[in-house]
């Protein structure tokens, strides 16, 4: 037994038309300080006018939210007492407003025991509402919610179905605005949803096609939209392409890839799509001598002749290298500029919160403490890995 | 030989398994905290049956089958019918997944067990080693 759980999801052009019919009295639109200078709130606040929603902003939340940022959000939503969340943005406002719903929601419980366990009673105070402003976390339909723990520099994995949103308004409009590198970054966190999600042993019949689609869709239109921001079709093409993979990984899991960049993005701040993206091949290599069809399936499917097998599989982590280069993205931690002294200093780190990350439970094949410190050094220099 | 399920000389055996596991001795070394399994009765089994199993930094401190869920102190409870835990014990139900759809229920502190999922996993794959019997 086993649950696909998505919003309504309300998607194309006009798709923010669907809050002028709202029900409801107060709205807490959650976002950051770039979203309301991009005049995306403004945006938003016309639609609630018209369904006669009162709105209020909370813009604090930082790229990689943390637990203190989920507080604040959930003090202002307990002053505001909303009857909408809105979570506006990228996946950090989107996770911040799945968080901050669940403590305005249930203030007994501790952000860190988020989890897919037992009941939440949530809907009692709000319904959930999430805007996209990316292409590529494919938050609005999941229910993970990732908070940094400042203290110990480590990135949670947290979150429990009910927290997934009511509605998600995917409209293409509101990610028009990215730069390239934002573009690139997030695409390619999509891409890794999609790998993952079809590779992970949690898939499922109901996960795989949309993982396999999202995956064709990632390698035909990312290079586009990277390469020319007015290339609408490539644009809207992503803007899906990042939900349907959403859907996918969100009903099987993400995998190691994950692990390893929540690791590194919690002690250097990497960019979550970014980090993700450049341990992706390193860790297909690192199972392809003993899971490697699955690899070598999506590699077909993506269009790319192959071997099959782990041939095919190696193949595929050079096409994902590849693409990383090609849009001007790291192929190893190096390029990414950290500093390798700094690096080393926090190797043991890197690796016990990896081997630690819920994401590393439906890894195909599972790393010793001293596989995954090879990993991270291997995937530091750009080497294939061997092992 | 195989280890009738549940049997105290089962639970014996599954400790014996964790204790001679690198793996979970390596994950599971900072951890403190005891447990109760329950095995509810359900349609194959007909009454319940609990386990105590004393975990402290890496290894299994003592494990036995006991009166009740009071019988001993711990901290952390997972209960679960006894075709459930067959399946878990049988490699068919991947126990995380059976959290989730509240085929088992868990009770203690969650940000703490959450904090472990790698031993979690080696806990699965001990428990996998062990040669299993059950009532027919
Ligand atoms: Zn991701």
């Amino acid at each position: 037994m086993w649950n696909f759980v998505s919003p309504r999801i309300v998607f194309g052009e006009g798709a923010l038309d669907a809050l002028d019919e709202l029900q409801g009295h107060r709205a807490l639109v959650v976002t950051d300080i770039n979203i309301v200078r991009l005049g995306l709130v403004d945006n938003v606040k016309a639609h609630l006018t018209k369904a006669g929603i009162d709105m209020h902003v909370f813009d604090q939340v930082e790229s990689d939210p943390s637990v203190q940022t989920a507080y604040q959000g959930a003090q202002m939503a307990q002053d505001v007492q909303p009857d909408w969340i809105i979570g506006l943005g990228g996946g950090s406002p989107i996770d911040a407003a799945k968080a901050i719903w669940v403590l305005y929601e249930r203030p007994d419980i501790e952000p860190a025991a988020i989890a897919p366990v037992g009941d939440l009673g949530l809907r009692k105070k709000a319904r959930l509402i999430t805007i996209p402003t990316t292409s590529g976390t494919g938050a609005e339909v999941t229910w993970a919610i990732v908070l940094t723990d400042t203290t110990e520099k480590r990135k949670m994995g947290l979150g429990h179905p009910e927290n997934i949103a009511d509605i998600a308004i995917v409209d293409p409009e509101m990610a028009a605005g990215m730069p390239p590198r934002l573009t690139a970054d997030t695409g390619l966190d999509a891409l890794v949803h999609a790998v993952e999600g079809y590779t992970c042993s949690w898939h499922t019949d109901l996960t795989d096609g949309l993982c396999l689609h999202a995956a064709r869709l990632v390698f035909r239109y990312l290079p586009r939209a990277v390469s020319d921001d007015r290339d609408m079709e490539a644009r809207e093409r992503m803007h899906y392409a990042a939900t349907c993979a959403g859907l996918g990984f969100g009903n099987a899991m993400a995998s190691m890839a994950h692990a390893m960049g929540h690791s590194l993005g919690g002690a250097f701040h990497v960019p979550h799509g970014r980090a993700v993206a450049l341990f992706l091949p390193y860790t297909i290599e690192f199972f392809s001598s003993q899971a490697p069809d699955r690899f070598a399936e999506l590699a077909a499917s993506a269009g790319f002749l192959n071997a099959g097998g782990e041939q095919g599989a190696r193949q595929f982590a050079h096409q994902i290298r590849r693409l990383c280069h090609d849009i001007g993205n790291p192929n190893s931690v190096s390029e990414a500029g950290i500093d390798r002294k700094a690096y080393e200093e926090q190797l043991d780190k890197l690796a016990d919160d990896a081997m630690n990350d819920t994401q590393m439970v439906t890894a195909v094949r599972t790393p010793s403490f001293e596989e995954t410190r090879r990993l991270f050094l291997y995937a530091y220099d750009g080497r294939i890995v061997d092992f | 030989m195989a280890f009738k399920f549940p049997s105290d000389e089962w639970v014996k055996e599954f400790a014996r398994q964790i204790n001679s596991s690198k793996a979970y001795e390596e994950s599971g070394k900072d951890w403190e905290g005891d447990w109760i399994f329950t095995v509810e009765a359900d349609d194959a089994y007909p009454k319940a049956v609990y386990f105590f199993i004393g975990l402290y930094h890496g290894k299994v401190t003592d494990a036995a089958l006991i009166e009740s869920e009071n019988a001993r102190e711990a901290q952390y409870f997972m209960r679960g019918s006894f075709t459930t835990w067959r399946k878990t014990i049988e490699g068919k139900l991947d126990p995380i997944q059976g959290l989730m759809t509240r085929k088992f229920k868990l009770k203690g502190n969650l940000a703490k067990v959450l904090r472990y999922p790698r031993s979690a996993k080696e806990l699965v794959n001990c428990v996998l080693r062990v040669p299993s019997e059950f009532p027919s």
